[in-house]
């Protein structure tokens, strides 16, 4: 599924979302497994499942009765390279401030100066 | 590599705890040059542009306490936004406090920011301390760009995503 950045970030303002992500990381995993370490129920994660499901970060297989879990590689990657342009697009007003300072800097011998 | 090149280094931006965004960024130059440039209109408007292309061709900035603040972008084909926000306190040349909100045209929640400049060699440390009033308005802050000019980008990459390019 093309993930959509709206719902990729709601997905993940959830500190239980993203704790299960931080789990998916590591391997896939089934809900009985991904239950155990919260202290909610199976349901309860299910529904946090099919929220990351409908985000794109997470996807499903069919395994006889279970349906393991694992990270979306295309999901994740779209919000990585999300926050990278939210980086790059500050680091370039900085690059802007540098010259802006560079040339202030040049300009205060000329100001004290009679 | 110059000397002003060695002073300034690559900015950080990294989220603590639930509701806060902190930036780091090293500048060459003395603390009171960089408060000026986050004060004063006239500078502001030659630097916080996020992507190239874009321009703030309408910049207020009333550095005092209660005083206004409010930025207006544009893509000269347009497109634009906009930032308000007021002054809270200020010590020059050392921190500002202030609240600003973004207008995409929704308005956004509120982001209320200290911002210190520390003498660093003979440059200054800037730190951006940034809090949102809750753990969505964070994620939503990041996910709509917290930076101006970010719109452009976002269709950009939303572009992207539907080409399957990424």
């Amino acid at each position: 599924m093309t993930p959509n950045l709206d719902t990729a970030f709601a997905a993940l303002a959830d500190p239980t979302r993203r704790a299960l992500l931080a789990r998916l990381a590591r391997e896939e995993a089934t809900v009985m497994e991904l239950a155990q370490p919260f202290a909610m129920s199976q349901p309860a994660i299910s529904r946090h499942l099919k929220v990351l499901e409908q985000a794109g970060l997470i996807q499903r297989r069919v395994e006889g009765t279970k349906r393991p879990c694992r990270l979306a590689p295309e999901g994740v990657a779209a919000v990585d390279q999300w926050l990278d342009m939210l980086r790059q697009a500050l680091t370039r007003n900085y690059e802007r401030l540098d010259q802006v300072l560079a040339g202030m800097t040049s300009e205060i011998p000329k100001r004290k100066s009679p | 590599m110059s000397a002003s090149q060695s002073l300034s280094k690559p900015m950080t931006l990294v989220t603590e705890g639930d509701r806060h965004v902190v930036i780091t960024r090293r500048f060459a130059a003395p603390p009171e040059l960089v408060w000026r440039a986050h004060t004063e209109a006239a500078i502001v408007q030659k630097w916080i542009l996020g992507p190239d292309g874009w321009t703030m061709p309408v910049c207020i900035s009333e550095a005092r306490p209660g005083g206004k603040i409010r930025y207006e972008w544009s893509n000269g084909q347009g497109g634009g936004f906009s930032l308000t926000g007021e002054f809270i306190s200020l010590t020059p040349f050392s921190r500002i406090e202030h609240v600003e909100r973004m207008h995409l045209p929704a308005t956004m929640p509120d982001n209320h920011i200290v911002t210190t400049f520390a003498p660093d060699g003979g440059g200054t440390l800037m730190t951006m301390r940034m809090e949102l009033p809750n753990e969505e308005a964070r994620t939503a802050m990041l996910a709509s760009g917290m930076d101006k000019g970010m719109e452009i980008s976002y269709a950009r990459l939303e572009k992207m995503i539907q080409a399957r390019t990424i």
